[in-house]
Parts: structure tokens; C-alpha cells; sequence
């Protein structure tokens, strides 16, 4: 809930559609946003596509159901759609070459572009004009980006797949995207590099998940910088960012100040 | 005429009041960061490039014309004519919204036969075209594209086109940056201190020493650019006003604090390795209660013990 408000409360007119948000993780893990966004646009009744590339399905149901929403349930009445990466990815080779699969670039040689992907995307969230109850807008939430990388994806193709699903879902349909991408610290790994500090350019709200300088800590699980790129109006610098630790709970998050964790008080 | 005012300023190195850097003929590129975006400050040069009466073509890859043109009055769209290459760039759209041959073709299209100085080509941005074309082609556009300007005995100085190039400095290795920087007659860098905005300004010209100065500035709402003489002194941090300020010091388990009574008694306290006059006297005269020292030894069995003094024969 915290995080939710500090998502509204902090830039000047908090317009949350037709926004990507960025999230990005160094030294930490920091799947638990994409837990958290997940849960919270279904529960907002948002029609939503989970690009699944690093768990199982059943991975994220469990932890949905922590946080109050059932996976199951939701793809069963339409409300999520699910590409499950570790499973489709398979589906590849045993099927015949000319039906198109989101996942195609695994079978190519040198992987070429994610027109594919984004043509499942672009298919999974299109608004059908039908009579049932209309969902509140598109949410495309990807999980992650950097694997793409490491199965040979150059970083030009991603952000490509990445500035159309921004220019249908965002700019067309006025939805939201979700992506993780994590930041490996490597200087040496130029692609990383330029697909992190491609997609902070393209996005309007980037929150990043640090491990503490000083390593691990019990009570304080890591650090989460919030950075608004793209506000509607120039502001300064300082309005733009806030920094907040945090500790992961069995249900929760929990937020708080710099140093002012309850436990080291 | 107005050529060699400008020419006169430069040489005497001073930063006229007029915004000289941003009225002046030039190709340039504005290199930004993640944490320094450019795209405000483009926006507020093309408006200042609109006010004064110009048209403006932006080749837009990386927003849409909405968010482009937001913030702008009528008055300045109506001048601003938008090539969207957001949309669709690489034709994957299916009814093809994309513009006819690709980002390469719409770059070449801003040739003279689409526009005519006086006139502005903003390129939002350099890093799209650089990942999306080979380095050596887009160069060698870029040089057609600004060439037309080259040779001031043609055109007439009110005519010429100035060409600006947003750039995001993360996203390019050293040959591509240091190419593009050797087309560009004005480079700006994007920085800041303190929530403060500065913009480093290179500017070469032929025949002439590059130029460097350092601008701070700050664009306002309506992307009006507000230049600044000095850095704005900041006496006092901000309390930040999300974060409320709480007082670390309370529900502690330990006391921080002390009473006057504590504070009394702590500082009348005479540390035990002080050396002062009255532990001096103290040590030389033996008080009253001080006991004279005994030793008590209580031989062992196998024990030997002289009675003589081991001293006795020392002539002290």
C-alpha cells in the first residue's frame, strides 16, 4: 500500500496511465515489485499480460495468493494472460516452422527482432469491442528483459520490442508497461549497459531495487530509489527522486525512511 | 550585418545578455544522460526557434507528436511540423502506419525539397538513428543534410537551416560519439549540481579556437529558457517534504540524556589516573586509616632462607 502511494502522492499531476515504469535491480533481487504490480493492477481490474521468462506460472500464483489475488482464477475469466517462457520455450522446436511463435528468435540462427513477441503482446491486449464488462486498461508486465540478452537478443532488438509495446500500450491504448531488467554492476557488460540505460530513457517512472553498501542485513532487506524521468511539467532535479529502505515480509513490504528501521532504532 | 555583431561577441568572450549561444547559426548536438534529460531543453530551443518566426521539422523516433507537443501554445505547433517515426519505425504494424522507407528515407526527405530556411531540424534523437542505421550512413546524411547551410555565398544568412541533434551520451562507445561530434559546429553537455541544471557549451568554428563555456539554466513550465548568471547558492539543504522529520532520539531503550543532579556529579568526578596537587599530598603522607604495609610469608617445607641481608656487602 505504501509503495502505491508513494507511485500517486509523488509527482505533481499523477497520471498513472499510458506510463512505463522500469524496474531494475543491482545487487539485490528485485522480483518482488513484479509481485507487487502484478497483484496490484489485477485487483485494480486492469486486463493484463504477464511475459514470463524466468518462473513458472504456478511460481507467481503462489505468490499472488500471499497478496490477496488468484492467478488462476483471473486467467480463467480473462483477465490475465500468461506466456510462460520456461514452458513455451520448449514448444519451439516441436512445432512446425511456419506457425509463428512469440518465443521464434530461439530457433533463429542469430536472433533477429521480437516481432513476434510483441505480435502476441499486441494480440493478447487488443480492446475487443464485445459485451462483456470492459477492463480498465492494458498492463503489460515483463519478467524479465535481461534474459532476453542471455538467449542472444542484441539490445537494439529489445528496446525495439520495447518502444512498440510503449507505442501501442501506452501511447495507443493508454495502458501501463511493467518491465524488470536487472543491472549487473559489470562494467564490462556493454549490452547490459546499453538495454539498462536505453529503457531509463524511454520510461517516465524508474524504480531501482540496491542491495545496502554495506551487505547483507536481516532487518533491512535492500533500497529503493524512485526516479521520475519524465514529468509533465520541468521540475527540478530533487522533486524528482526519493529514497526509501525496505523489508520483505511473508505478506508485505515494509517502507521506511533511511535508518529509520523499527529494528535498529 | 547580424553575422558580424555575432562574430565580434565571440571574440571578446563575453556572454551577452541576449542568449547569444542560443540565437547563433549552428549545428548542434545536445548530449544528454539519465539523470540529465535533454529532451526539455530541446523542446524550449525549438520553441525559441518557432517565436522567432521560423518552421520547425522534428524527426520524432523516441515520443509520440502528443507528448511532443504538449506544453507548446497553438502559436508554436501551428509552426512545428512532426515526422512521426514512433509509431511504426520499423514497419511491424500490420495496416502500415509506418513512414515509406523507413528512418533512413525520412531522415533524407528533410533535404531542401521539404524545407526551406529560415528553418529548424530537430532530431529527437541521434541515439534512435545511431542504433537503427550504420554510423558511416548516417553521418554522411547528416553532413548532406546541414550542407545546405555550408556555404553562406548561396543562401542568404536569414535562410539557412540550423540542424539540432538530441543524443543520450550512455548509449554509444567512443567512435560513434566522436564521430558525430566532429559534424557538429556546437556541442552541448548536459550536467548539474544540486538539482540545478548547467549545460557545457563547446563551440568550434573554422579557422577559429573551440570556445568552451558553461551555462546554468532552467526551463520553466511553458519550456521558456531562463538563463542563469551563477549558480544558485543553496545556504541549507531542504528538509525533504515527503519524508516527515522524526526525532531518532524517542522510544529508545537507553537514556541519551542527562539530569542536571547527573550532569553535576559527572563533571566534579576526578578521573583516577588525573594527577592533581591534593593525589600528591595523598600519596606522600600516609592518612589516617591507611594502614602501614605488612608482609606476611609463610615459608614452604623446602624453603631456604638466609638470614643475611644479600645487600650487606654493597657500600652504599
Amino acid at each position: 500500500a505504501t509503495l502505491v502511494r508513494v507511485q500517486r502522492g509523488g509527482s505533481p499531476s499523477a497520471q498513472t496511465e499510458g506510463k512505463l515504469t522500469l524496474l531494475c535491480d543491482a545487487k539485490t533481487d528485485g522480483s518482488f515489485l513484479v509481485h507487487h504490480f502484478l497483484s496490484f493492477y489485477l485487483k485494480a481490474n486492469c486486463k493484463v499480460c504477464l511475459v514470463a521468462l524466468i518462473q513458472s506460472f504456478s511460481h507467481y500464483n503462489i505468490v499472488g495468493q500471499k497478496l490477496g489475488v488468484s492467478l488462476t482464477a483471473a486467467r480463467e475469466r480473462g483477465q490475465l494472460v500468461v506466456l510462460e517462457g520456461l514452458k513455451s520455450g520448449v514448444d519451439v522446436f516441436f512445432r512446425p516452422r511456419e506457425e509463428p511463435h512469440p518465443l521464434q528468435f530461439l530457433r533463429e540462427a542469430n536472433a533477429g527482432d521480437l516481432q513476434p513477441l510483441y505480435a502476441f503482446v499486441r494480440d493478447a491486449l487488443q480492446p475487443v469491442d464485445s459485451g462483456e464488462a470492459a477492463w480498465r486498461c492494458p498492463v503489460l508486465l515483463v519478467d524479465d528483459l535481461s534474459v532476453l540478452l542471455s538467449l542472444g537478443v542484441g539490445p537494439v532488438a529489445v528496446l525495439d520490442f520495447v518502444h512498440y509495446c510503449r507505442a501501442t500500450v501506452c501511447q495507443e491504448w493508454k495502458g501501463n508497461v511493467v518491465c524488470l531488467v536487472h543491472d549487473s554492476g559489470d562494467t564490462e557488460d556493454e549490452e547490459s549497459d546499453v538495454l539498462l540505460n536505453g529503457l531509463s530513457h524511454q520510461s517516465h517512472l524508474i524504480l531501482r531495487a540496491e542491495g545496502l553498501a554495506t551487505g547483507f542485513c536481516k532487518d533491512v532487506h535492500g533500497q529503493l530509489r524512485i526516479l521520475w524521468r519524465r514529468p509533465l511539467q520541468p521540475t527540478t532535479h530533487r522533486d524528482r527522486s526519493l529514497t526509501y529502505q525496505y523489508k520483505i515480509q511473508d505478506k508485505s513490504v515494509s517502507f521506511f525512511a533511511k535508518g529509520m528501521s523499527p529494528a535498529v532504532l | 550585418e547580424g553575422r558580424n555583431e555575432t562574430c565580434l561577441e565571440r571574440r571578446t568572450g563575453r556572454l551577452s545578455s541576449n542568449n547569444e549561444w542560443t540565437n547563433r547559426d549552428w549545428r548542434g548536438g545536445l548530449k544528454d544522460s539519465v539523470e540529465w534529460e535533454g529532451r526539455s531543453l530541446l523542446k524550449a530551443l525549438v520553441k525559441k526557434s518557432a517565436l522567432r518566426g521560423e518552421q520547425v521539422h522534428v524527426l520524432g523516433c523516441e515520443v509520440s507528436e502528443e507528448e511532443f507537443r504538449e506544453g507548446f501554445d497553438s502559436n508554436i505547433n501551428s509552426r512545428l511540423v512532426y515526422h512521426d517515426l514512433f509509431r511504426d519505425p520499423l514497419s511491424w504494424s500490420k495496416p502500415g502506419k509506418a513512414l515509406p522507407g523507413g528512418p533512413l528515407e525520412a531522415l533524407r526527405a528533410l533535404d531542401k525539397r521539404t524545407v526551406s530556411g529560415p528553418a529548424t531540424i530537430a532530431l529527437d534523437s541521434l541515439s534512435w538513428l545511431l542504433h537503427h542505421l550504420p554510423c558511416p550512413t548516417l553521418c554522411q546524411t547528416l553532413h548532406a543534410l546541414s550542407r545546405q547551410d555550408s556555404c553562406p555565398g548561396d543562401t542568404p544568412p536569414g535562410e539557412q537551416v540550423r540542424v539540432l541533434g538530441l543524443l543520450h551520451e550512455e548509449l554509444h562507445g567512443p567512435g560513434p560519439l566522436g564521430a558525430l561530434s566532429s559534424l557538429a559546429q556546437t556541442e552541448v553537455t548536459l550536467s548539474g549540481m544540486m538539482g540545478q541544471a548547467s549545460a557545457q557549451i563547446l563551440c568550434r568554428r573554422p579557422r577559429q579556437r573551440p570556445t568552451h563555456q558553461t551555462q546554468w539554466f532552467s526551463i520553466l513550465p511553458d519550456f521558456s529558457l531562463e538563463l542563469q548568471a551563477e549558480p544558485p547558492l543553496e545556504s541549507q539543504p531542504r528538509s525533504d517534504p515527503h519524508t516527515p522529520s522524526v526525532d531518532p532520539t524517542t522510544h529508545l531503550t537507553f537514556n541519551l540524556h542527562l539530569s542536571k543532579k547527573e550532569r553535576e556529579a559527572k563533571d566534579s568526578l576526578t578521573l583516577p589516573f588525573q594527577f592533581s596537587s591534593e593525589k600528591q599530598q595523598a600519596l606522600l603522607r600516609p592518612g589516617l586509616g591507611q594502614a602501614t604495609s605488612h608482609i606476611f610469608y609463610e615459608p614452604d617445607a623446602y624453603d631456604d632462607l638466609d638470614q643475611e641481608d644479600p645487600d650487606d656487602d654493597l657500600d652504599v
